[in-house]
């Protein structure tokens, strides 16, 4: 038997004594590792909020509340961007979540299972997708598509509404929603399912009992039962959202202006960002309002995530809850 | 006594697996039938086919007739069965996102009543019936979860009541209860005979003899024996009956 070990170790690893050396190294070395992922997040706050200091100084908390940008003049506010992430991402849980827990209700509920189990896998495997092709796509397929027929469908027939008013850019805001909303849809959709498949099956036999039709049930006992579950997921799709920005950053048209018209190009967290992290001279203003969007992008997502894991969990960890 | 439901040579299979057999049973209106057998015997799924409820777990499938006013229910609408026939759980199952009130008064929304007044009639008088009215009228927007277990299975029965049936099925309804809970929902099946056509599933033999008029009892999917409660227990016909009454399997 070739063993690659000196008797002593060889000893030690077959029989521990509980000193070992090898045996304390691991434990040592997992244990850095896990300690690594909490100070690599201390870190990364500290180092943005260090370098969103000049910006901080400058501006306090006006910075969120104001439209300006302009390098020229060292003028930086964060509104613009702030509202371009907040519309998108309302549009993307507006056109996304339907559509999610339409799949979710469909894989948990209605479909067979010959059915459910591909279908589980084809959900998981949109999630993989990486954002800049959803990007790509969304620029060579859903940009001319929009542009050519929804956004003029949508500005004859809810025309009075300011948001579906002006000229139509071909990279908007909407288009940048809408690809949210199909980016969303994968774990919206997967985390709702387990939502639905962790409501026990005698709440549906208590529905059906009463004389409910299928939909009946499903409303009255299984989407109110899961219904902590479906917001945790809904959460968890917003926080996707929010924070996503390849795809956004190519077809949102990335101007830095909140304009009422959903057809116009505008600016997210992200994108702005992603555009313009290079423009900054190391210490300056300017990179210094860009780290702090950053600053306010990781807190807000970090927030969301939070907040929805704690519903998500909070939901799937006491399945019997109603009967407590 | 004329009788209010049959089921009429009733097999059921979960996927391949055949958990009844060829069972025919009439059951007498206004009186109450128990079901007594060991687990496994099938005597959850012979309640379950009577208001088609079987059919709803995945790969299940029922043959036979099952007749509710000689009319077969599965030449009906599923729904419209289960309004008629009503059921009570092995566990209280209350819906744990709606108050005391919208529990009771889930069916007759599901009926599309709005009435408010109509609504507080129908949830006063069931929660009445199932002998609850007393102990949560001042606690109706709580939630129905909130109550204790006994509260909650005598709900349930309200909610069940709501519903306006003809035909309660009640499958082990005690048997996640203390004593003093399960005696008041003897109590309560008692009196709901005068007005509904009871059936009960039940392991609990004493059960049977204190409730029950008619008590039928099935062994292996098959039904083995059925007659009038007392003659069932004091003088039964087959072998197999005596031996479990007399606790000699089961």
């Amino acid at each position: 038997m070739v063993f690659p070990f000196r008797r002593g170790t060889r000893r030690a690893l077959l029989h521990p004594t509980g000193s070992s050396w090898g045996d304390l190294l691991f434990r040592a070395g997992s244990g850095a590792a896990g300690f690594a992922i909490l100070a690599l997040l201390a870190l990364l706050a500290v180092v943005l909020a260090i370098n969103a200091l000049p910006s901080f100084r400058a501006f306090g908390f006006g910075f969120l509340g104001s439209t300006a940008w302009n390098p020229v003049r060292d003028e930086f506010g964060a509104l613009p961007f702030i509202y371009g992430t907040l519309i998108t991402s309302a549009i993307a849980l507006l056109l996304g979540v339907p559509v999610s827990l339409g799949i979710a209700i469909f894989v948990a509920e209605l479909s067979p299972g010959s059915i459910r189990v591909p279908l589980t896998y084809v959900i998981e495997l949109l999630a993989a997708v990486p954002s800049v092709v959803y990007g790509l796509w969304g620029l060579f397929v859903l940009v001319p598509l929009i542009t050519t027929y929804v956004s003029p469908a949508l500005q004859g027939a809810l025309g009075f509404l300011p948001i579906f008013q002006g000229q139509i850019y071909d990279r908007n805001l909407f288009t940048a929603g809408v690809i949210l909303a199909i980016m969303i849809i994968p774990t919206v959709s997967a985390v709702s399912r387990d939502a639905l498949l962790a409501v026990p099956q005698h709440q549906r036999e208590a529905a059906l009992s009463l004389g409910a039709t299928r939909w009946e049930s499903i409303r009255i006992a299984v989407l109110s039962y899961a219904r902590s579950g479906i917001f945790g997921a809904v959460m968890l799709g917003f926080g996707r959202a929010f924070g996503e920005t390849m795809a956004v950053t190519m077809v949102i048209g990335n101007r830095n202006a909140i304009s009422a018209s959903w057809f116009a190009p505008a600016q997210t967290l992200s994108s702005i960002i992603a555009n313009s992290a290079r423009e900054g001279a190391a210490g300056s203003l300017e990179l210094g309002a860009i780290v702090e969007l950053g600053l306010v992008l990781m807190l807000v997502a970090f927030l969301i995530n939070v907040f929805a894991r704690f519903m998500v969990w909070r939901f799937l960890g006491k399945r019997e809850g109603g009967l407590e | 006594m004329t009788r209010k439901l049959a089921a009429e040579k009733v097999s059921a299979w979960y996927g391949p697996k055949k958990a009844i057999e060829d069972i025919s049973l009439d059951f007498e209106e206004h009186a109450t039938t128990a079901i007594i057998g060991p687990s496994g015997c099938g005597k959850s799924t012979l309640i379950r086919c009577l208001n088609r409820l079987h059919e709803t777990v995945p790969k299940a499938r029922v043959e036979g007739k099952v007749l509710l006013d000689d009319k077969d229910v599965y030449a009906d609408d599923p729904v419209a069965v289960r309004r008629r026939v009503g059921m009570v759980f092995q566990k209280a199952n209350p819906f744990p996102t709606m108050s005391v009130y919208d529990n009771v008064a889930a069916a007759l929304r599901l009926n599309g009543v709005r009435d408010r007044g109509k609504l507080d009639k129908i949830v006063k008088r069931s929660l009445e019936q199932a002998a609850l009215w007393d102990e949560v009228k001042d606690y109706l927007g709580k939630p129905g979860v909130s109550l204790s277990g006994g509260q909650q299975q005598r709900l349930c029965i309200a909610r069940a009541l709501a519903a306006e049936p003809e035909v309660l099925l009640m499958d082990e309804p005690c048997s996640a209860l203390d004593p003093i809970a399960t005696a008041k929902i003897e109590d309560l099946i008692f009196d709901l005979k005068k007005d509904y056509t009871v059936v009960i599933v039940t392991h609990n033999m004493q059960q049977a003899a204190r409730v029950a008029d008619t008590t039928a009892f099935m062994y292996l999917g098959h039904l083995i024996e059925v007659g009038g409660t007392r003659e069932l227990f004091e003088r039964p016909r087959e072998t197999l009956t005596e031996s479990y009454i007399t606790g000699r399997f089961g």
